[in-house]
């Protein structure tokens, strides 16, 4: 299985992320953790929901709003970053963690690098499926780039003027 | 000034160290050409025509003298001897070497210094009035509130990755706008509220470049404690909402004008109505402290005058000095002096290292040890007491920062355009030289009085040519360099975009063409009429008529 960070750690990557052509083809499997396109979800979503094993993929442009009323029956939501120059999932990220209460793993997906990842979990993410041709070790580094911050953020939300 | 804590100073070290280990593996091949592009912009790091150039962050234009003399040592050690004040009051070098760089910044950092997010899409260095904290006309002094927005925009987590740049002007100056507010992503503009406690009414949507504008008011009256939470808001909104398709479409004005201000607003506040209220409301005591900072300097009591006025009646060269190039002062006895970076010849905004060492000395015998850099690409020294002005022109004149043409023509804002920059398409420099070649007359400068010239090499407009009362931008017309003339531009009271002329003009051409529309001015100007109120009053058709004719 691929390696990924979630929590700090190198683990294995037990979920699989399909996307819409090869549902379209195949369906989504009987089993197994399977993230799916927000477009998938929103037409399957009462089949789906029930089985607690399937999270849900929002690219660019694919708001978390389109998941307010199912952020506690998801185990996983991934936010894409089709070129990591393209920062909407940071606040995608960030609303889903402060708007909507979602607690369960969010995952950026893509092309994400090593040297956005402390960024990237500033706002909300805990696991980062790193591009495969990167070091994921090296990449691990970058989640500890700096001990100072100005901003809060979604660990601790005090901007340092109101931290002790 | 602000001081750094020490968690200021530990994130410095770290960004020093975040950059080098980049620089490292930029260098090494496992960090390719376009993930290091941004990431070396978030440090104002640009691969040049030539050379690399660095553009170092200055906050709101002020500087320390020991920043100073660390400016030279590095121009001196890692450049060719000279800096270049930028138009957003930052300072650029422009021929470091891109290994040299984290070196460049560790230097830096030792005092306090860094190039954050001086380039790139993000949010960028935070501007305001040159004359902050020393202006008679301010309702208070903005560099507190630029600080504190200074601190929420470094390495903001959310907004490093943004459509485009991301410029925010500060002015506390009511009925004036000396910080270019209206032509800022957002500007905010310092006022009273009902109980005539500080508030802010909220700009965005303005800006300079390929599609000129002036931005729109969206937060009518954001109390103080609310500042950061609705430019927060604002940014949200852009950041989810801005085009990523097309980057001649991406800054933040193409989306207002898009949404409407309406819509737009509707978008701010319902960020806003999450965000209000919660941990970034700004705290009295943070407040308190960073108005700290910036009190007033041990100002000593007003003389008597009677050197300064001696000196004013006996010396005519420092009389028009005194007139053109200092400024009222909020403290009597005291006022704030224009360094000319505009001698003819001198490439605008160019200071060498010796100049600068110079100049530092200059603030420390003189003005508390600060320095301004202005927009228009000059230096202040805020806080000098009348009794010293004769012997600071005196030491300014040896150095060449006493032409008296402050606002005058010859002081001109030129970008370093087709001599340094990839992207423009044609020289400024020469231009303004030419420019200021052709009319090296004193008398007739004082004579014709304020005029703006601002010259951009490219449509990128780093020289304001949309604000200037002529404005000159540089052009490519198959593969040659040529120059459009706009007139009616102003960015001094109210900013407003001037009018193209007509056809493009090769370069030997543009000072026969500047003598026409000043032709056009002289004679039809009433009296004590600047240029730019006679070309308001008779538009700009008799300027373009004799220009074309």
């Amino acid at each position: 299985m691929p390696e990924m960070i979630r929590d700090g750690e190198i683990v294995s990557n037990e979920w699989q992320r399909l996307d819409a052509d090869s549902i379209a083809e195949n369906g989504v499997p009987e089993s197994g953790k399977v993230i799916v396109p927000l477009a998938v979800w929103q037409a399957k979503k009462e089949a789906l929901k029930a089985r607690g094993d399937i999270g849900v993929c929002l690219d660019p442009g694919e708001e978390p709003e389109a998941l307010a009323d199912d952020v506690s029956a998801l185990p996983l939501v991934a936010i894409n970053f089709p070129a990591f120059k393209d920062g909407r999932g940071y606040s995608y990220a960030r609303e889903l963690r402060t708007r909507f209460g979602f607690t369960g793993e969010l995952r950026a997906v893509g092309d994400v690098l090593r040297d956005q990842l402390f960024y990237l979990w500033r706002v909300g993410f805990n696991a980062f499926e790193v591009r495969d041709d990167r070091d994921i070790q090296e990449a691990l580094s970058g989640l500890k780039d700096y001990t100072v911050t100005y901003q809060g953020d979604v660990h601790d939300p005090r901007p340092i003027y109101r931290r002790a | 000034m602000y001081v750094y804590q020490d968690h200021d100073q530990t994130l410095l070290e770290e960004r020093v160290a975040q950059f080098r280990d980049q620089t490292r593996r930029y260098l090494a091949g496992s960090l390719s050409e376009d993930e290091f592009l941004a990431l070396r912009l978030q440090n104002g790091l640009y691969i040049q025509r030539y050379a690399p150039m660095l553009r170092i962050a200055v906050p709101y234009g002020l500087l320390a003298s020991k920043q100073l003399r660390t400016l030279a040592h590095v121009a001196r050690t890692w450049d060719k001897g000279y800096a270049h004040v930028s138009t957003r009051q930052n300072i650029q070098l422009n021929w470091p070497a891109v290994e040299d760089v984290p070196d460049i910044l560790a230097e830096l950092a030792a005092v306090q210094m860094h190039a954050i997010q001086t380039s790139g899409n993000c949010i960028r260095n935070v501007t305001t009035d040159e004359f902050a904290g020393v202006n008679p006309d301010e309702i208070e002094d903005p560099r507190p509130w630029c600080e504190i927005i200074r601190q929420w925009s470094t390495f903001n987590p959310e907004f490093a990755y943004l459509p485009r740049k991301f410029k925010i002007a500060v002015n506390a100056v009511p009925d004036a706008d000396p910080a270019l507010i209206g032509v800022h992503d957002i500007g905010v503009q310092v006022i009273r509220d009902g109980n005539g406690d500080t508030a802010f009414q909220v700009w965005a949507g303005g800006g300079l470049g390929r599609t000129p504008m002036t931005g729109q008011v969206i937060g009518e009256c954001v109390a103080w404690p609310d500042l950061l939470a609705y430019l927060e808001a604002i940014l949200r909104v852009y950041n989810k909402y801005g085009n990523r398709d097309n980057k001649y479409k991406a800054r933040i004005k193409i989306l207002v004008k898009a949404l409407g201000a309406e819509k737009f607003r509707e978008l701010t506040e319902r960020e806003f109505a999450e965000l209000q209220g919660g941990p970034m409301t700004l705290t009295d005591a943070e407040v308190t402290r960073m108005r700290g900072y910036f009190t007033d300097l041990d100002y000593q009591p007003a003389g008597d005058g009677s050197a300064l006025r001696q000196a004013l009646d006996s010396d005519k060269a420092f009389s028009r000095w005194f007139h053109t190039n200092t400024r009222a002062h909020k403290h009597d006895g005291y006022r704030a002096v224009v360094l000319s970076l505009k001698k003819t010849g001198r490439a605008p905004g160019d200071i060498s290292d010796e100049e600068l060492e110079a100049v530092a000395d200059l603030a420390d015998r003189y003005s508390f040890g600060e320095l301004r850099n202005t927009h228009q690409q000059n230096m202040v020294l805020a806080d000098v007491r009348d009794e010293d002005l004769f012997a600071l022109w005196q030491a300014l004149d040896g150095l060449g920062f006493a032409t008296p043409n402050f606002k005058l023509m010859t002081d001109m804002i030129a970008c370093p355009g087709g001599d340094f920059c990839a992207l423009a398409n044609a020289k400024s420099l020469p231009i303004a030289e030419a420019i200021q070649r052709r009319f090296d007359d004193m008398d007739f400068l004082h004579d014709l009085g304020e005029l703006d010239i601002n010259i951009s090499g490219c449509m990128n407009a780093c020289g304001h040519h949309h604000i200037g009362h002529i404005g000159i931008l540089g052009v490519d017309k198959k593969g040659r360099e040529y120059y459009q003339i706009t007139v009616g531009g102003r960015g001094d009271k109210v900013s407003k975009v001037g009018s193209k002329i007509g056809p493009s003009f090769e370069a030997d051409e543009v000072p026969d063409v500047i003598a026409k529309l000043l032709d056009v001015y002289l004679e039809s100007r009433l009296e004590n009429e600047a240029f730019i109120n006679t070309v308001e009053r008779v538009g700009v058709e008799p300027f373009k008529e004799r220009v074309y004719a």
